[in-house]
This record gives structure tokens, sequence and C-alpha cells, in this order.
């Protein structure tokens, strides 16, 4: 048997987690909302990220936190450093 | 075709499109109520008979392996074509490895940028390294893992210059590391063939307890392999995209 | 509640797909795909979820707790990784695009030739 771990039992009440998975399907929508309609491209960027940590925080919400992990690394690190980077190519070869 | 012309016309689209979803969506037995017999029959005998707690990688290395070694192979090919596209072009000299922005107006980076990337670069490391290899206890896994590591090469760029990261990561050892993990994760697979099992069965000795770092087999060696694959695959685009930015210039 | 994941993943499919079809720039639109692939994920979790459940990892709950659904979950991870890597594919071609016609518009790049 397992002997390391405490033993943790689920005791949030289905209706806690109900209003805040509501509230974080809203918060996603806007995010989504938000990330297409801004057209400035450094904003979009960081808009991007924002929305990346609040899928981040709907999948906790969902119960994966797996997913959790693999959307925060990604989606609010390494993809706004490589859109960047794009756009810094794209704009030294305007001047 | 003029663009409000497009709006109109993807507006139309759209609600095509959104009938036939709102058609479909009456036909699902609603949110909480998953009915579907796969997931509650794996989560009845994963434990039991992979020595993993962690059910999610427990699947993702051994009940559907295969499945993983294929996105594994598309994350392969995905940096292979970002090296390959970025190569230089006809007509464009790469000058000698000199900081390009010297000229322009930048300003240098703060030393509290510089500190703080300093100060987490080993963190950041030991964390991605245990997300690699704890795949089979806690939400952890092969691709975290190796996505935190990959970032830790980035913070080492964000705390000195790009030359400094380029001599951390050359481009030969990268593509090779990525190779060994691309490479292992089918020598696996390769290797329980070779004793006469199914592709990527489980063929090492699961131990005592279950979901710790030496039991369950080959799921932790798979999650590892994996890890310094997706590593090295993002430490490849990131140096890539980098060198396309500060090197090369058009030529003349 | 039964069904609003999924009309709000069917908002955020919508709302992508209406930047790419309108978007002025390749950056713009690669950015929007990444928005559409976002709302896989939440269908795909969205599916797999069982009230009351806890996550599927048996460490510190007692074995046989109910859990939600742990493939879907498995899919969606190894989902957002790929995807990373597909679009940083797609940003390599953005830039050879731009090296090559100096536009980075993709109503004015429909109409080049050869």
């Amino acid at each position: 048997m397992n002997t390391l771990a405490v033993n943790t039992p689920y005791t949030v009440p289905v209706a806690m987690m109900d209003v805040l998975q509501v509230t974080l399907l809203i918060l996603v929508a806007a995010g989504a909302t938000a990330v297409v309609l801004i057209r400035a491209r450094v904003r979009q960027v960081l808009m991007l990220s924002i929305y990346g940590v609040l899928l981040a925080v709907l999948f906790l919400v969902f119960q994966a936190p797996d997913v959790t992990l693999s959307e925060l690394t990604i989606g609010a690190v390494l993809l706004p450093i490589v859109i960047l980077l794009t756009l810094a190519k794209v704009r030294k070869r305007e001047q | 075709m003029t663009p409000s012309q497009r709006r109109w016309i993807f507006l139309v689209a759209g609600a095509g499109l959104a009938a036939f979803y709102l058609w479909g969506l009456s036909g699902l037995p609603g949110f909480g109520n998953y009915p579907g017999p796969y997931g509650p029959a794996i989560l009845r005998i994963a434990v039991a008979q992979t020595n993993a707690t962690g059910v999610v990688s427990a699947i993702n290395f051994d009940y559907r392996g295969f499945d993983t070694v294929g996105e594994e192979f598309i994350l392969f090919v995905a940096a292979t074509g970002v090296a390959i596209v970025l190569r230089m072009l006809r007509g464009e000299r790469e000058r000698s490895a000199v900081d390009e922005a010297a000229d322009r107006n930048v300003p240098p980076t703060s030393s509290a940028v510089r500190m703080v990337a300093l100060l987490f670069t080993g963190p950041v490391v030991l964390a991605g390294w245990w997300l690699a290899s704890h795949a089979q206890t806690d939400p952890s896994g092969g691709f975290q893992g190796g996505v935190m590591l990959a970032t830790a090469f980035v913070l080492i760029y964000l705390s000195g210059e790009f030359l400094v990261f380029k001599r951390f990561s050359p481009a030969d050892i990268t593509d090779a590391v990525e190779a060994v993990g691309a490479g292992g994760y089918a020598a696996i697979g390769v290797s329980a063939v070779a004793m006469g099992l199914a592709y990527l069965k489980d063929f090492l000795p699961l131990g005592q307890v279950p979901g710790a770092v030496s039991s369950s087999g080959t799921i932790a060696l798979i999650s590892f392999f994996v890890g310094i694959e997706v590593a090295a695959a993002f430490i490849l685009i990131v140096a890539e995209l980098l060198e396309q930015t500060l090197l090369i210039r058009q030529g003349g | 509640m039964q069904v609003f994941p999924f009309v709000v993943v069917a908002w955020i499919l919508g709302v992508g797909l209406y930047g790419v079809v309108t978007s002025r720039h390749l950056v713009h639109q690669i950015i929007c795909l990444i928005v559409v692939q976002s709302s896989t994920y939440v269908l795909l979790l969205g599916v797999g979820y069982v009230t009351g459940a806890v996550a599927p990892y048996y460490f510190d709950v007692p074995n046989h707790t109910p859990a939600v659904d742990p493939v879907v979950q498995a899919c969606a991870l190894t989902d957002v990784v790929v995807e990373a890597a597909v679009t940083a594919l797609l940003l390599s071609f953005a830039i050879q695009a731009y090296k090559r016609f100096g536009t980075l518009d993709p109503q004015e790049l429909a109409e080049l030739k050869g």
C-alpha cells in the first residue's frame, strides 16, 4: 500500500464547482473574443498569453491538472516567445 | 472579393454550421453525465495492471502508446521543418556571429531581469527534470517536463546574450539529443518485439509499490525519452528563430 | 449548465474562424488559428467530465474513487504540445512568404502568381 501520501477527501460542494466553471467559461469566451478583435501586434500577443493562463485555470477546474501544466508552459510562455520572434524578424525587414 | 462580401459569406456559412452543431448537441448526454464505457473501465484496472497511480500517463505511454509515438513524430517532423524552411535563402549570406543590433537604440537588459532569469534557470531545469521523470505518480509527464526544460534555455538567453545561448545549445548537439529521444521511444517498442511480445508492450518488471519511480515498467523510461525529445525540439525551434532575427541579413 | 460549455466551444470556434477569414496580417491569422485549436481542448475536456468526481490520480485519494475520464485528458495533453510545434512551422512559412513576396497581407498574397 502507498504509505507516503495523505488521504485528502473531496470536499468542495458541487454547486460551488458549477459557479466556478460557469465564471471561467465566460472569462474564456471573453478572452477569445479579445484575442481576435485586438489588431495591434504586440498587444495581441500579450492578450494571447493572458488567454493561455485563463485556459489553464479552466482546465484545472475541469479536474485535469496534466493539461493545465501543458497549457501553462506552452500557451503562456512558449507560443508568445515564438510569435514575438517572428514579429521582430518581420519588422526588422520593414526598416 | 471585397472584405464586406467575405464577411457576409462567412456569416451565412457560419449560421449553417451553427445549425448543424446545435442539432448535434441535442444528442449529447449533457455536461457531467459521461456515460462511455472506456473511461471507467480503464480507471478500474489501471492502477492494478500497470502499478502507476497517474492514470493519464499510463494511458499515454502504455495503453495508447502507439498514438503517442505518432504524436511525437509529428513534433519531430515539425521541428525539422522549421529548421529546413528557415535555412538561408539564395542571395543571403550569414555575417560572422556579431550582435547586429549594436547600432540600434535598444535599451540594455535591466539588471533586475538578468538576475531573476539567472536565479530561476537552475530551479526551472530541476522542475522540468522532475516532471519528466515522474510520469507515473503525479500530474507530470514527458511532454510538460520537456517544455519546461526548453523554457529554462530561453531563460539563459534572457539573462545573457544570444551568443551565450548559442554556446549552450549548439545545433548539432540539439539535433542529436532530439534524435536520441525520438529513436529511444521507438527502440523501446522494437525491443519488446524482439522479446516476442507485442510492439510497445510493458516488459520491464513492475515494482511492489504503486506509484514509485522504479515501478510501472517502461512508462518512466518512455516518459524520460519523450521529455528530452520535446525539450530538444523546442530549443531547436527557438534557436532557429533567434538566429533568423539576429544573425542573418539580406545579402549586401 | 447541461449544454453551456458546448455553447462556449461553439462561440470560441466561431470567433476564431471570423478572425481567420477577415484578417489582414498573416501573424494575426495564425494567432486566430491558435484560438480555434483551443476550442477543441475545451470540447474534449467538457465531454469527459463527471459531476462530483476527482482528477484521475490515485496518489493521494483511495483507489477507485470516482474520477473524470482520463482518455480525453491524454488526448488533449499531447494535442497541446504538438499544435505548438505545428504553429511554429506555420510561422516559419510566414517568414519565408515575407522574404519572398514582401507582403504579409493574405488577401494580397492570394493574388500573386508563380
